[in-house]
């Protein structure tokens, strides 16, 4: 089939703002913008007589092409792609931030394969965060691999096809009958070969092809995709060398921290001030009003000669908060009210209502009901936030560990007057991102430091800090009801969404009911309603929003109802599916029922369903498709007598298109099956009053190496367009090791994290 | 002032510094060491572990104070002066352990530790001795493989045993 990506040749990227929308209640549409034009432009010779190349994005209201420039100054170097030497060295820039997800390999991994590089001569940099230059530069929603296929192995393309130009001109030959071998052009017919590098300064002078225009290769001619490549930073990784944004070191830098208030968004009253700045290596100290146009709380910063300084300072805060909205915010107040919600199924509004629900209880065989919740999360990566800011010469200078970057950018610039380009951002190398970065506060609170500093400041959250101060997965509660007919088939599906809202409005990020969510477009009588409880506590995108709990609440309900039926789940699910179809039709992220069957089927396979299983144990199956990938998930579980449970084997089966870099591609679903086994296990953030009562991994009990299960990932390779690999492999986890501690207890959970109905690991 | 003996090189800590500081900021703020990470602050998560004469230590919950007349390992002095990587170090690479990387130089610390107490440990050995150390992407079954496989090389051996001028 054929579903390329922008086969219209307009590039679908997100401009930055729109990547929380994106992956919003809907999980629809929100990321076409930005870019609908792109051109290239050429830059030839430069320092060395190279070759570069630079993906010329501009907007959609430009008129004319950009001439291309006859003399370009070395300063357009970094705004290339690629670079080919003279020696044959080749330098590709990776365009979007490294989080873990393996983007700084895979995307040059397109680049050099279709400009048919020897990848051993291959060396990769982090590109500047120049979106003019190419194009959108977050990390998130695992749409980065989807939206950059195209036009990476275009970029790679133009390239190659510049260097057979040239040496089919140096040897006055048809262009067709050269072909490529890694970094070598040949003239199959007269044996001649010439290297790249030996072309570098005469394909820069070739016309440059139109991208949309240029053969790709067939899947069956790559070298490169599709072998296990690894990380490119791995060597620096190993030996200790800078490379995340807490280890920016800069001449003359001082230390800050910035203390918020326990509730969200609440200021200072009063606080000690004045004994905090007689402390030692304490360079200024002042209350901050906070600015939400970069999303920076109020708080209280505090600058110094060291982090420890800054630190041991805020320890000796005395401060007196006013209350802010979220100081009305209890979790235990929110559980109850969710319950009295629950029993008034219709919810506050109705988010999508197919035939009548109603009715099909009247004659229905089987009628259950189920009440389900899920904590509220913390992302909790590894490096703390933090950000170095440098205000000098008109200049905004940060080094910032973001999976956001030209968003942040932006929300500063416009706030500060500052202009866009005198906004300059370094893209780190990011220990984690899981969705937290997605959010840029803490570059906010950075440029409002930086601003009152004379010198370059490196801002550096506590882990309490972070623990207490994010954008956290919602928790939510669930009222499900649902009908089976007297063949055990599903006829009706009732979903009463109860979460929360800042606005009044619309539900808070990360959180909401969807119209389109499954199983909602393949049962006949469908309704799902939605009642949304205040809430000031910031939350936001929790790796596979939404999803990430959505699936524990449908798929452990669907194992219920085929339980009631007395029916096999694995055939339950795939009657669900049906025939293989598009829903909704055409749109190529949307649920193909095929492709689900046939993970369902291949997991169940490889996981051993059906098959005996020794006392005390037994298999969970769950699909959920999320983020454009199909994904079914196999637990083998076993459970003693004190509700101690041992996860066994987790077998993965994804359905993403062609795997690019299988080794990487297995690590993200290990990676997404880890982290979901531990947030399903024990993990939950609770508040009253607003402040947050977890804070710190002593209270916040991530999955250690002695529980990490075996995972055995395997890939249906079909030939739709790749999609992204950061996601959709966790929230199937849940409820494949839900459903099999049911099938092995008879105890159905529906409470995560499921340590609050008394299971341990 | 304070003498630290680290990396077998004698680093000297200038100016008046506050006696609790812990090891983790001398080693990141005052000499530029910044491979060994900051996690938690509380000994929760071994992102900062380094060796003290041999043994795995949380350096944000030790004192600097303290670590003089000791010798100091961090994760820039784990390979040779060469550059010979450790063979923790090179398993490390060779089994794509790394996600994002920021736990792996604690966990290699760690690791370290480990084969120089135990050449040829067990899974079980492993589990234990590298508890404290956590993995917020889920690499912790390459770590154990990547252990194995260093063990096997013989990754006990005594990292960069010369002096640096």
């Amino acid at each position: 089939m054929n579903m390329m990506v922008n086969s219209d040749g307009t590039l679908t990227l997100a401009s930055v703002g729109e990547l929380g929308a994106a992956a919003g209640p809907s999980g629809q549409g929100a990321w076409v913008g930005g870019v609908s034009r792109r051109e290239f432009l050429k830059l030839s010779g430069g320092i060395s007589g190279g070759l570069m190349l630079a993906l010329y994005m501009r907007p959609a209201d430009a008129q004319s092409p950009p001439a291309p420039s006859p003399d370009p100054t070395p300063a357009f170097v970094a705004n290339a792609f690629i670079r080919i030497d003279p020696d044959d060295s080749i330098l590709i820039y990776a365009k979007n931030p490294e989080i873990g997800q393996g983007i700084k390999t895979v995307f040059p991994m397109i680049i050099a394969e279709e400009l048919d590089a020897d990848w051993a001569r291959v060396r990769i940099e982090q590109a500047p965060i120049r979106p003019d230059l190419y194009g959108s530069q977050g990390a998130g929603g695992s749409r980065s691999v989807a939206a950059n296929w195209t036009p990476l192995r275009q970029t790679g393309a133009v390239a190659r096809a510049m260097l057979v130009s040239a040496a089919a001109q140096r040897w006055q030959v048809p262009v067709s009958e050269c072909h490529t071998e890694p970094s070598v052009v040949v003239h199959a017919s007269s044996g001649r070969k010439l290297r790249y590098g030996e072309l570098a300064a005469d394909a820069a002078r070739m016309p440059v092809p139109e991208m949309t225009k240029v053969a790709l290769k067939e899947k069956r001619e790559f070298r490169i995709l599709g072998r296990s490549v690894t990380g490119v930073d791995n060597p620096k990784i190993v030996t200790g060398a800078p490379l995340f944004g807490i280890d920016t070191q800069l001449e003359g830098l001082s230390y800050a921290v910035y203390q918020k208030a326990p509730a969200f968004n609440a200021t200072c009253a009063e606080c000690n001030l004045d004994h905090i700045k007689t402390l030692p290596g304490i360079k200024d100290a002042f209350v901050s009003a906070g600015d939400p146009r970069v999303d920076a709380p109020p708080g209280i910063a505090i600058i110094a000669n060291s982090t420890w300084a800054a630190f041991s300072a805020k320890k000796q805060l005395q401060v007196k908060w006013n209350e802010s909205p979220a100081s009305n915010d209890s979790w235990t107040g929110f559980v109850a009210r969710a319950k009295q919600l629950a029993k008034w199924p219709q919810g506050q509004n109705s988010v999508v209502k197919i035939g009548d629900v109603d009715a099909a209880a009247v004659g229905a065989a089987h009628n259950l009901e189920a009440f389900y919740q899920f904590s509220f999360v913390a992302h909790a990566p590894l490096e703390p936030q933090n950000t170095t800011a440098w205000m000098h010469d008109g200049i905004l200078e940060m080094w910032c560990p973001t999976q956001n970057p030209d968003s942040g950018r932006n929300k500063i610039a416009r706030a500060f007057g500052i202009p866009h380009e005198k906004v300059v951002v370094h893209q780190t190398r990011v220990g984690g991102g899981f969705g937290r970065r997605l959010m840029t506060d803490y570059m906010g609170e950075a440029a409002v430091i930086a601003r009152r500093h004379n010198g370059p400041v490196k801002l550096t959250w506590t882990r309490e800090d972070d623990m207490m101060h994010d954008y956290y997965r919602p928790g939510g509660f669930s009222s499900l009801k649902a009908s089976l007919d007297k063949h055990g088939k599903l006829i009706a599906w009732q979903d009463h969404n109860i979460t929360f809202t800042a606005d009044g409005q619309k539900p808070v990020n990360g959180a909401g009911a969807n119209a389109q969510e499954f199983p909602a477009l393949l049962v006949k009588n469908v309704h799902v309603s939605q009642s949304l409880m205040p809430l000031g506590t910031r939350c936001g995108f929790w790796r596979a929003p939404n999803s990430c709990s959505h699936a524990f609440v449908v798929q452990s309900f669907l194992h219920e109802l085929s339980v009631a039926a007395k029916r096999d789940h694995l055939e339950f699910l795939l009657e669900i599916m049906g025939e293989p179809r598009w829903l909704p039709p055409a749109d190529a992220r949307s649920l193909n029922t095929g492709r689900a069957a046939g993970v369902i089927k291949l997991a169940a396979e490889r996981g051993g369903w059906g098959k005996k299983m020794p006392a005390g144990r037994a298999l969970g199956l769950a699909f959920h498709f999320s983020h454009a990938g199909h994904f079914a998930e196999v637990a083998e579980v076993s459970v003693d007598s004190n509700k101690k449970i041992k996860v066994h084997r987790v077998t993965v089966v994804g359905d993403v298109g062609p795997i690019l870099n299988p080794r990487n591609a297995e690590h993200q679903c290990i990676g997404s099956v880890t982290d979901g086994l531990s947030a399903m296990l024990a993990l939950e953030v609770t508040m009253e009053q607003g402040k947050i009562a977890q804070s710190n991994f002593d209270a916040y009990p991530l999955l250690r190496n002695a529980d990490a299960p075996e995972v055995d990932v395997h890939f249906v390779e079909s030939d739709f367009p790749p999609t992204g690999l950061g996601e959709p492999a966790l929230p199937p986890l849940a409820p494949a090791v839900c459903n099999a501690i049911f099938t092995v207890t008879g105890h159905r959970i529906r409470t995560l994290p499921i340590r609050n109905e008394g299971f341990s690991i | 002032m304070l003498r630290l003996k680290i990396n077998h090189t004698e680093r000297v800590v200038e100016g008046d510094l506050d006696p609790a500081t812990p090891l983790l900021w001398v080693l990141r703020d005052h000499l530029g060491l910044v491979g060994t990470k900051f996690g938690c602050g509380g000994g929760f998560c071994g992102a900062c572990t380094v060796h003290v004469n041999g043994a795995a230590v949380r350096s944000c919950s030790v004192r600097a104070a303290d670590m003089t007349g000791v010798e100091i390992t961090t994760i820039e002095g784990l390979a040779k002066p060469d550059g010979t990587l450790h063979p923790l170090q090179a398993a490390w690479i060779e089994n794509d352990v790394p996600q994002c990387g920021y736990c792996q130089a604690g966990q290699i610390m760690s690791a370290a530790a480990l084969l120089t107490q135990k050449p040829h440990p067990t899974d079980a050995d492993i589990d234990q001795f590298m508890n404290g150390n956590l993995c917020r992407c889920g690499c912790y079954r390459r770590i154990r493989e990547a252990i194995h496989s260093a063990a096997k090389a013989g990754g006990n051996s005594e990292p960069n045993t010369e002096l640096k001028s």
